[in-house]
C-alpha cells in the first residue's frame, strides 16, 4: 500500500519515442486504469512502473521511494499478465507460493498465507491442481491470487481480462474490483477496452500516441472529454462530430451545411471570432428526435433491445450515429434529430483541444 | 469406416522391413550359442546350438589363453561410464550456453551463438589431429576425460535447447523477474523443469551417439583397461592366420548392443513426447 509517482518518464526504442513525458501522481490505494488503442504506449508504461523496462528519462516512486533503478523484484511490485504468466510445471498452491518462497518466508506462514488468498478468490480446491487443467476464468483467479498473496505495494494489471470471454469479463470485472477495493491496494490497470476501464478505474489515463491526453475520473472524461481523441474513444457507439463555426459573439455555432444555428448554454461563451471553424461533438445517446434540428436518412438500424442504434446519413453525406429507444424509432426511413445545447462538446477544429473549459 | 476396408498390404510390407533388419540380429544371437569349429566351419546355423553360458561367459571374463582379451565386463563398463558422461555433459553444458545465448543480452551475443554453432559443425573426424595434439599436450592421452572432454560440447544439442528456450513464453522471465527469482533460480525452478522431456529425447540420442564412438577412442585409448566395447568389438576380429572365435565375438557383440537397447526402450515413452509435444 503506497502512493506511486511517474515524473517526466520517456522511453524511446531507438529512433522511435513511445512515451513523451507521462507525469502521473496515484494516491494510496487509488485504482488507475491507463487506457488506450494498441500501440499508444500504455504497456510500455506498466512495464517501466513494473521495472521490466527502462526509462530513458524520468523517475517512478513508489511510497515516496526512488525505484527508477530498482530490480523488479526490489520494487515490491506484483503483476497480472495478459495471458497469465503461471508457471505450467508448478501446482496452483507452487505457483502462489513461489514469489513468498523466494523471499524466505517461513514454510507455515506461506501455507497459511496462500490458502487464505485461495479462500479469498475461490480456488481452495484447486491447490494442488497444474495450470493446464484450469478454466480461462480460474487461471485468471489463480493470476490475481500469486499477486495478493505477496501483499505487494502495488498491483499491476496489463489486460488481465482479454483472454476471457465476455461473460466471464464482466464477472471477474466485477471481481477485480470488489478485491482491490478490499485489499486497498494501489492499482495500475492497462487496458484497450473502454468500459473495462470506465467500470474500474477511479480515475482514467486516456493515452494516445505515447502522451497521456486526459487523467481524469470516468465521468468527467465522458462528459468533459480534453480532445476530439478522447471524445470518440470513450463512449460507444463513438461521439459523431460535425464541423461548424463560431457564431453571435462565441454564443451559438453555425452549421454551415445544414443552415442550422444552435445557441451554447448561458454559461458557454466560445473564445473565438465568428466565423472561426470548431468541430461540434455530440454523443448518439444525446441525440432526440424532434423538428427544427437535423434530418438523418436512415440506413441501417442495429436493435439492442430496450435500445437501437441508428446509422444514417445527412444531407451533406457525413454519416450521423443516433442512440434511441426502440419505442422511438423511424418508420418512413427519415429520422429528424435534436441536438439538444447542454450535450453539445466543441473542440478547436485546428488542434483539436475542447473549447470553452 | 476406413478401418475395415483397409489393405492387409501396408502390414505385410512393413513386416517384411522388421525382418529385413531384424535378421542379421537374430542370426548374431543365433551364433553366439554355437561352439567356435560349427561357424569355423562355414556353416550359417539359423537354430540355437547348446553353447550359450559358456560363450557369453567367456566374453564377459574375456576368455582364456591363445584367445585372452579385455573382458566384455570391463569394456561394458568403460562404454557405459564414457556415453554417459558425454550425454550428461553434452546436455549440461548446451543448456548453460542456450540459456545464456536465449536469455540474456550481452555484446556480440549472435556472434557467439554463431561461433559455437560453427566450430562445433565440424565433426571429429575433421578436428582430429587438432583435437589429438592438444590432448597430447594436456597429458589425456590414456584417461577418461581424453575419451570424453573433446566429445563433450554439442551444437546440435545447444541449438536444440535454444529453440526450444524461445519457445518459452518471456511472460515467464517477467513473472520470475516481479517473483524475484534471479537468473540462476530462474534457470533451476523453471527452465530446467519445463526442459525435462527435451532433455530426456537428446539423452536417449546422445547417449547412443556416445556408445558408437569407435574412431577417437580407437586414437587416444590404448590402455586395455580403457578400451571401449565398440573397439573391443573390431580388435577380437584377427587379421592374421589366427581363427577368430566367432562365437564369443557374438556374444560380445550381443553384450554391446544391449545398453542402448535398453535406453531406448526405458526411456522410450520420454522420448516420443520430448520430441512431439510441448507443455504449456
Amino acid at each position: 500500500m503506497a502512493t506511486l509517482s511517474i515524473e517526466g518518464v520517456t522511453k524511446r526504442f531507438g529512433a522511435t519515442q513511445v512515451l513523451h513525458g507521462i507525469d502521473l501522481a496515484v494516491a494510496d490505494g487509488e485504482m488507475i486504469v491507463i487506457v488506450g488503442a494498441s500501440g499508444c504506449g500504455k504497456s510500455t508504461l506498466l512495464r517501466i512502473v513494473a521495472g521490466l523496462e527502462a526509462a530513458t528519462s524520468g523517475r517512478v516512486l513508489i511510497g515516496g521511494r526512488d525505484v527508477t533503478a530498482l530490480e523488479p523484484a526490489a520494487r515490491d511490485v506484483a503483476m497480472v499478465f495478459q495471458n497469465y504468466a503461471l508457471y505450467p510445471h508448478m501446482s496452483v498452491f507452487d505457483n502462489m507460493a513461489y514469489g513468498l518462497r523466494i523471499r524466505g518466508l517461513p514454510r507455515e506462514e506461506i501455507a497459511r498465507r496462500v490458502r487464505e488468498v485461495a479462500e479469498m478468490l475461490e480456488i481452495g480446491q484447486l491447490l494442488s491442481r497444474k495450470p493446464r487443467q484450469l478454466s480461462g476464468g480460474q487461471r485468471q483467479r489463480v493470476a490475481m491470487g500469486r499477486a495478493i498473496v505477496r501483499n505487494p505495494k502495488l498491483f499491476l494489471f496489463d489486460e488481465p481480462l482479454s483472454n476471457l470471454d465476455a461473460k466471464l469479463r464482466v464477472t471477474m470485472r466485477a471481481e477485480i474490483k470488489r478485491l482491490q477495493r478490499q485489499l486497498g491496494v494501489t492499482s495500475l490497470f492497462v487496458t484497450h477496452d473502454q468500459v473495462e476501464a470506465m467500470t474500474l478505474g477511479d480515475r482514467l489515463v486516456v493515452m494516445h500516441e505515447g502522451r497521456a491526453v486526459q487523467v481524469a475520473t470516468p465521468m468527467e472524461v465522458w462528459s468533459r472529454p480534453a480532445d476530439v481523441y478522447v471524445a470518440g474513444f470513450i463512449g460507444s457507439p463513438s461521439m459523431n462530430f460535425l464541423p461548424a463555426q463560431a457564431a453571435g459573439g462565441g454564443r451559438a455555432v453555425h452549421l454551415p451545411a445544414h443552415g442550422l444555428t444552435l445557441p451554447l448554454p448561458e454559461d458557454v461563451r466560445l473564445p473565438l471570432p465568428d466565423g472561426q471553424a470548431v468541430t461540434l461533438g455530440i454523443r448518439p445517446e444525446h441525440l432526440r428526435p424532434g423538428e427544427g434540428g437535423l434530418a438523418l436518412r436512415v440506413e441501417l438500424i442495429e436493435p439492442l433491445g430496450g435500445e437501437a442504434v441508428v446509422h444514417g446519413r445527412l444531407a451533406d453525406g457525413a454519416g450521423l450515429v443516433v442512440r434511441l429507444r426502440s419505442d422511438a424509432l423511424p418508420g418512413d426511413g427519415l429520422l429528424r434529430v435534436v441536438l439538444p445545447p447542454e450535450a453539445l462538446h466543441l473542440f478547436d477544429a485546428a488542434t483539436g483541444r475542447r473549447l470553452a473549459a | 469406416m476406413m478401418l475395415e476396408r483397409r489393405s492387409p498390404w501396408p502390414h505385410l510390407w512393413l513386416g517384411l522391413g522388421v525382418l529385413v533388419f531384424a535378421f542379421p540380429i537374430y542370426i548374431t544371437l543365433v551364433g553366439s550359442t554355437h561352439d567356435v569349429a560349427t561357424i569355423g566351419r562355414g556353416d550359417v546355423p539359423l537354430l540355437p546350438g547348446p553353447h550359450l553360458a559358456e560363450n557369453y561367459a567367456a566374453a564377459w571374463r574375456g576368455g582364456v589363453g591363445r584367445f585372452a582379451q579385455t573382458p566384455a565386463a570391463l569394456m561394458l563398463a568403460n562404454s557405459l561410464l564414457m556415453a554417459l558422461l558425454i550425454a550428461a555433459g553434452k546436455i549440461a553444458i548446451s543448456l548453460v550456453s542456450a540459456f545464456a545465448v536465449v536469455f540474456f543480452r550481452f555484446p556480440l551475443r549472435m556472434v557467439a551463438f554463431w561461433l559455437i554453432f560453427v566450430t562445433l559443425m565440424l565433426p571429429v573426424e575433421v578436428r582430429i589431429i587438432p583435437t589429438f595434439q592438444v590432448m597430447v599436450r594436456l597429458e589425456l592421452i590414456n584417461t577418461m576425460a581424453g575419451l570424453v572432454v573433446p566429445l563433450i560440447a554439442s551444437a546440435t544439442a545447444t541449438l536444440l535447447f535454444r529453440q526450444f528456450f524461445l519457445t518459452i513464453p518471456p511472460e515467464y522471465v517477467e513473472a520470475a523477474k516481479i517473483d524475484g527469482a534471479g537468473p540462476l533460480r530462474f534457470f533451476k525452478d523453471v527452465v530446467l523443469p519445463l526442459s525435462v522431456t527435451n532433455i530426456a529425447a537428446l539423452f536417449v540420442i546422445l547417449f547412443i551417439y556416445g556408445w558408437n564412438q569407435y574412431l577417437w577412442p580407437l586414437l587416444i585409448v590404448n590402455d586395455r583397461s580403457l578400451e571401449t566395447i565398440v573397439v573391443g568389438l573390431t580388435k577380437m576380429i584377427g587379421t592374421g592366420d589366427a581363427q577368430n572365435e566367432w562365437n564369443v565375438i557374438m556374444a560380445t557383440a550381443v553384450l554391446a548392443l544391449l545398453p542402448p537397447v535398453a535406453v531406448v526402450v526405458l526411456m522410450q515413452r520420454w522420448f516420443v513426447k520430448g520430441l512431439t509435444e510441448t507443455e504449456k
